[in-house]
C-alpha cells in the first residue's frame, strides 16, 4: 500500500523542519508538534534540532505524576529538615516538553497535558509517537492541541539533514511577529478550506494562520502572502484532511469513514458555493499533494485509535491497583499522590527503629520517619473484558447470519456500562478479513459501523483467525482481558494469502488457530451452520475452545451464549 | 495567569451559552452536560464561565467557602470571621484524580511534619458553592464516578477514613463535557446532570471566520479585546443577577405543570427528575427573559435540554435522542 517515492518522502523530513521552524517562531501558539518515528538516527537527529526552541527543553515520560508536573511535596527534603520543603512542578514555568513514547500516554496524563496547553502558560508539547501499529498513537484529545503532526517513520537517514534558519534569524523573526498581518480575505479562505477537506473544528484554522504568520515573519515580511498561506495549509491541513475535496462532489463512497455526525461539511460547502468563495485551486492543490496515498488507510486507523479504550476496571483479569479492589499487603513506596499511605503499615515499619533514630539525632521529637518507612496501599482490580466477535461473513454462512451478529453484538454493547465489557467486530469473507469495529464501548460508534457490514464471497477462514489474533493482542497491550466468539460454518476455502483452495487453507487455518489457542484466551466457537458440521468442532478443537452449535439462534440467544461461555 | 476568553465573544452555540447561564441563576438545577466534537468551544465556554459569574461573599480563610461565620466546619478552626468577595469558584476535575484529592484525606504533609491529625480539604470543599468542571466526563473512573453520584446527591461530603470523621456543606453545580465516541456516560450519572447539550462546530464559514478572528484578536491584542467584551459580559452578568432575583415571583399555572407531566409521559422519561428539571430550568429560562410567568414558548424551547438524556436509550434506533425529543414536543405541545 505504501509507495516509497524517495522524492515525495524526502519532503516529509523538509515538511517536519519547516514546521519546527515555525514552531521555534511561535511555540506557546502553535503548541507544538507530534512527530511520529520510531527511535532511529533519523528520530535523533531531529531531537538534536529541538533545543533551538526558545524555551528550556524538558524530557518527560508517559508514567509523569501529578507532583512533578504541578509541584508537590519533597517528601525527603521534607522529612530530614523537620519542615515542609515543596518541588516546583513543570506547569509553573514556561518551558518545552518533550514526551517519548507518547502512544503509551494514560488519558488522565493526557487530559492534564491539554489543560496546561489550554490555560494559556505558555509551554509547548513535543510528543514522539513510537507506535509500531497503525492503531497505537498519540492520544487525539493532545494532537488536536499541537499544530503540526510530522511523520518520519519512512525518512531514510541520508535524507535527513538539519537545515534550520540560524538562532539569530528566528530571535528576529519572533520580534516581527506581532506586527504580521493577515489579509481578512486570508482568513475566509483558510475557513473554506477547512470545510472542503472535512476538517472539523476551530483550531486547524486557527493554527494554520499562526503558522502562515510565523513563517511570513521568518522571511521578515510584514503581511502574509499566497505563499506562506499554502505553506501552512500544507503543514497543517494535509495530517488532519479526513476526505479530499474531489470526493465532495460525488456522494461519500464509504460513510464509515465520514467524520463525526456532523452537517457541518455539507453546510460549509453549500455555503461556499452560494457566496462563490471557492478557495484558491492552488491551495488545495498545495494540500492535496501532502495528502498521503494511503489516506483512506490512515483514516481508519485514527478512527481505530480514537476508539481505544481508558483504562477502566471491570470483570476482567486480575492486575494490581493502587485506588480499589481487593486489599493487598501494603508495599513500600514513594508519596507520588497516586497511592494513598497505609497509615497504620507505615507506623508499624517506623517503629523499631525509634530508639535508634533518636539518638543519632541532637533534637529528640516524638517520631522519626524516614522516607524508607513509607507503605502504600495496593489493591487488586480487574481490567476491562474485551468481547471479540469473529463473523463469517461469507456466502457459505448465511447472510441472515450477519444480522444476528450484529444484534447480539448491539445488545452487549447496551449492556457494557454495567458489565465494563468492551465489544470488537472482525468480519471475514471474499479473500480477506477486516476489522469492522474496533474495540469500544460507544453505542455510538458501534451503530454507525455496524450500519454497513458486507456480505458473500468465500470464506478465508485463516486470515479471520489471524485478525481476530491481532486483536486480541492488542487488546492485551492496552490492559484489556480479551475473549474471542467466533461464529462461523468452519467450511474455510481461501488460505492466508487469499488463493483458493481448501487443503491449504484449512492448513494455514489449523496454523493460525494453535498460535491463537497459545494466548489462552477463554474463546468459544459458534456453528452458524443451517447443519452443523465436524468443521466447526474441528476449529474449536485446534483452538482449545468451547464448541457450541446453534444453527437457528437469534441475536439474543448468541448474545446469551457468548456471554455465558466466556465468562469465567 | 491570563484572563480566560469571555462569554459572551463565543460565537453561535446558544444552546450550550443558555444552559450554562441557567444553572448560574439557578445553581439548584443539577449542571450541564456539553457532548459533542473537539475543538467546538467546550472548555472555553467553562472557564469563561468562570470569570463572568458574580462574585460571592465568603468567610475569609474558610476551606469550603462559607456564608456565614456559623456555617463554617468545625475543624476549619476558622477564628477570623471577616468577609470578603471572592470569585465563583470554578473547579477542575483531571481525569485520573484520587479518592483523596476529591473527598479530602489525612493530611499527611502535617502529619508527617509536625505529628498533628487535620484534615485536607480536597475538590469538593473548593467546589462548594461553584462549579465542578470535568472534561472527559465519560473516561472518569468509575470509583470517582460513585464518590460524585453521592455528594452531588446529599450536597454534603462525607469523609470517614484514616481516624477523621468530616463532614462538610458541598453543594456545586457539576459541568461534564466529553466526546460520545470516545465512550458512553453511566445512566445514574447522565441521569445526575440536569441539562445536556450537543455542540456541533458552527455550520457556516461566516461564523467559523467569526471564531477564528475572535480567538485572534484575543491572542494578538488582549488588552483592547478584553476591554471590547468587558461591557457584553457586564450587561450578562447583570441579566443573571437580576434573573435571579425575579426567580421566586415566576408564576407556574396548573397548565404548565400538566404540560410537563404529559411531555415527560409521552416520552418515557425514567424517574421523576425529568419534569422537575424541566420545570425549574423552564422558571429560570422566564425569569431570564423577564417573563412574569412561565409559559409554552419557555417549555418548548428548555424541553431538548432537560430531557433528551433521561430517555431509555434503544440500540436498534437511529435517530439521535434530542430529534426523538424535538417530535414529541411538537406533538404534544402544539
Amino acid at each position: 500500500m505504501i509507495t516509497t517515492a524517495p522524492t515525495v518522502r524526502s519532503s516529509d523530513w523538509d515538511r517536519a523542519l519547516r514546521a519546527l521552524s515555525a514552531l521555534m517562531v511561535d511555540p506557546a501558539g502553535l503548541g507544538g508538534m507530534v512527530v511520529r518515528a520510531r527511535p532511529g538516527p533519523v528520530r535523533q537527529r531531529f531531537e538534536g534540532a529541538l533545543p533551538g526552541l526558545p524555551l528550556p527543553l524538558r524530557r518527560i515520560h508517559p508514567g509523569l505524576d501529578d507532583a512533578q508536573l504541578f509541584g508537590g511535596l519533597n517528601v525527603a527534603a521534607s522529612l530530614a529538615a523537620g519542615h515542609m520543603i515543596r518541588d516546583p512542578g513543570l506547569a509553573e514555568t514556561p518551558c518545552a516538553l518533550l514526551l517519548p513514547m507518547a502512544e503509551r500516554t494514560p488519558a488522565a496524563l493526557a487530559a492534564r497535558l491539554s489543560q496546561l496547553l489550554d490555560t494559556g502558560g505558555g509551554h509547548c508539547i513535543v510528543l514522539l509517537d513510537e507506535g509500531a501499529e497503525p492503531e497505537e498513537t498519540a492520544p487525539a484529545s493532545m494532537s488536536d492541541r499541537l499544530a503540526f503532526l510530522a511523520d518520519l517513520s519512512v525518512v531514510r537517514s541520508a535524507d535527513a539533514a538539519i537545515r534550520l534558519p540560524a538562532p539569530a534569524d528566528i530571535d528576529s523573526a519572533r520580534r516581527h511577529l506581532d506586527r504580521v498581518q493577515t489579509p481578512s480575505d486570508d482568513l475566509t479562505q483558510l475557513v473554506l478550506l477547512a470545510a472542503r477537506f472535512g476538517i472539523d473544528g476551530a483550531r486547524a484554522p486557527m493554527f494554520a494562520l499562526r503558522c502562515a504568520r510565523a513563517l511570513a515573519a521568518l522571511d521578515g515580511e510584514d503581511n502574509t502572502t499566497q505563499d506562506h498561506l499554502r505553506e501552512a495549509v500544507q503543514l497543517i491541513y494535509a495530517p488532519r484532511a479526513t476526505q479530499t475535496p474531489e470526493e465532495d462532489e460525488a456522494p461519500d463512497p464509504d460513510p464509515d469513514q465520514d467524520a463525526p455526525p456532523d452537517p457541518a461539511n455539507t453546510d460549509a460547502d453549500s455555503v461556499a458555493s452560494d457566496t462563490g468563495q471557492i478557495p484558491d485551486d492552488l491551495l488545495v492543490q498545495a494540500v492535496a499533494a501532502c495528502l498521503p496515498a494511503d489516506l483512506l488507510m490512515r483514516l481508519e486507523r485514527s478512527s481505530r485509535a480514537r476508539g481505544s479504550p481508558a483504562a477502566g476496571s471491570g470483570a476482567g483479569f486480575k492486575r494490581q491497583a493502587n485506588r480499589r479492589g481487593r486489599p493487598l499487603p501494603s508495599r513500600p513506596g514513594r508519596i507520588d499522590g497516586r497511592a494513598r499511605i497505609d497509615v497504620i503499615a507505615t507506623l508499624r515499619a517506623a517503629a523499631p527503629w525509634q530508639t535508634l533514630r533518636r539518638k543519632a539525632r541532637e533534637s529528640h521529637p516524638q517520631l522519626i520517619i524516614l522516607p524508607a518507612d513509607i507503605r502504600l496501599r495496593r489493591f487488586e482490580d480487574r481490567s476491562d473484558r474485551l468481547l471479540i466477535f469473529a463473523v463469517d461473513a461469507s456466502g457459505s454462512a448465511a447472510l441472515s447470519r450477519m444480522a444476528e451478529a450484529k444484534g447480539a453484538i448491539e445488545m452487549l454493547l447496551a449492556q457494557a456500562y454495567a458489565k465494563r465489557d468492551q465489544v470488537a467486530l472482525v468480519a471475514f469473507r471474499g479473500t480477506g478479513a477486516e476489522v469492522l469495529l474496533p474495540p469500544t464501548r460507544s453505542l455510538v460508534q458501534a451503530k454507525r459501523r455496524l450500519t454497513a457490514l458486507p456480505g458473500g464471497g468465500g470464506t478465508p477462514l485463516a486470515s479471520g483467525l489471524r485478525a481476530a489474533f491481532d486483536m486480541a493482542l492488542h487488546g492485551q497491550r492496552v490492559g484489556l482481558s480479551p475473549s474471542i466468539a467466533f461464529l462461523t460454518d468452519g467450511r474455510g476455502n481461501i488460505d492466508l494469502a487469499g488463493t483458493p483452495g481448501r487443503a491449504q487453507a484449512r492448513e494455514d487455518a489449523q496454523t493460525m488457530a494453535r498460535l491463537l489457542s497459545g494466548l489462552r484466551l477463554p474463546s468459544v466457537v459458534i456453528d452458524i451452520a443451517p447443519r452443523p458440521g465436524p468443521e466447526s468442532a474441528a476449529l474449536a478443537g485446534w483452538l482449545n475452545a468451547q464448541y457450541l452449535p446453534l444453527p437457528r439462534a437469534d441475536a439474543s440467544r448468541i448474545s446469551a451464549a457468548a456471554d455465558a461461555a466466556l465468562t469465567r | 495567569m491570563i484572563s480566560p476568553f469571555p462569554f459572551s465573544a463565543i460565537v453561535g452555540q446558544d444552546q450550550m451559552k443558555t444552559a450554562m447561564i441557567l444553572t448560574a441563576i439557578d445553581p439548584g438545577l443539577g449542571g450541564v452536560l456539553v457532548f459533542g466534537d473537539r475543538g467546538t468551544g467546550k472548555s472555553t465556554a467553562v472557564r469563561a464561565l468562570a470569570a463572568l459569574l458574580p462574585p460571592i461573599t465568603v468567610v475569609q480563610g474558610c476551606p469550603v467557602n462559607s456564608e456565614a461565620p456559623q456555617d463554617c466546619p468545625a475543624w476549619a478552626n476558622v477564628t477570623d470571621h471577616t468577609m470578603t468577595e471572592r470569585p465563583t469558584p470554578v473547579v477542575d476535575l483531571p481525569l485520573g484524580v484520587t479518592e483523596d484529592r476529591v473527598t479530602g484525606a489525612l493530611d499527611i504533609e502535617r502529619a508527617l511534619a509536625h505529628g498533628e491529625k487535620s484534615f485536607e480539604p480536597g475538590l469538593l470543599a473548593r467546589a462548594n458553592r461553584g462549579y465542578l468542571y470535568i472534561d472527559e466526563v465519560n473516561l472518569l473512573e468509575d470509583h470517582i464516578v460513585d464518590l460524585l453520584l453521592d455528594v452531588a446527591q446529599s450536597g454534603i461530603n462525607t469523609v470517614e477514613r484514616e481516624g477523621l470523621s468530616i463532614r462538610h456543606a458541598a453543594r456545586f453545580v457539576l459541568v461534564g463535557s466529553g466526546n460520545p465516541e470516545e465512550g458512553e456516560l453511566r445512566p445514574q450519572l447522565l441521569d445526575r446532570f440536569g441539562l445536556s447539550v450537543e455542540v456541533a462546530s458552527p455550520n457556516t464559514v461566516e461564523e467559523r471566520v467569526e471564531v477564528i478572528r475572535r480567538r485572534d484578536a484575543y491572542d494578538r491584542d488582549h488588552a483592547a479585546f478584553m476591554a471590547k467584551w468587558q461591557a457584553e459580559d457586564t450587561t450578562l452578568r447583570d441579566a443573571i443577577l437580576s434573573a435571579r432575583a425575579a426567580l421566586p415571583q415566576v408564576e407556574t399555572s396548573d397548565e404548565i405543570l400538566h404540560d410537563c407531566a404529559r411531555l415527560s409521559l409521552a416520552l418515557g422519561a425514567d424517574g421523576l427528575r425529568g419534569e422537575l428539571t424541566l420545570l425549574r430550568a423552564a422558571r429560570a429560562l422566564a425569569a431570564l427573559r423577564g417573563a412574569g410567568r412561565i409559559d409554552r414558548a419557555h417549555l418548548r424551547d428548555i424541553a431538548p435540554l432537560a430531557l433528551s438524556h433521561r430517555l431509555r436509550r434503544d440500540p436498534l434506533d437511529e435517530a439521535g435522542s434530542s430529534a426523538r425529543v424535538a417530535r414529541t414536543v411538537a406533538d404534544t405541545l402544539p
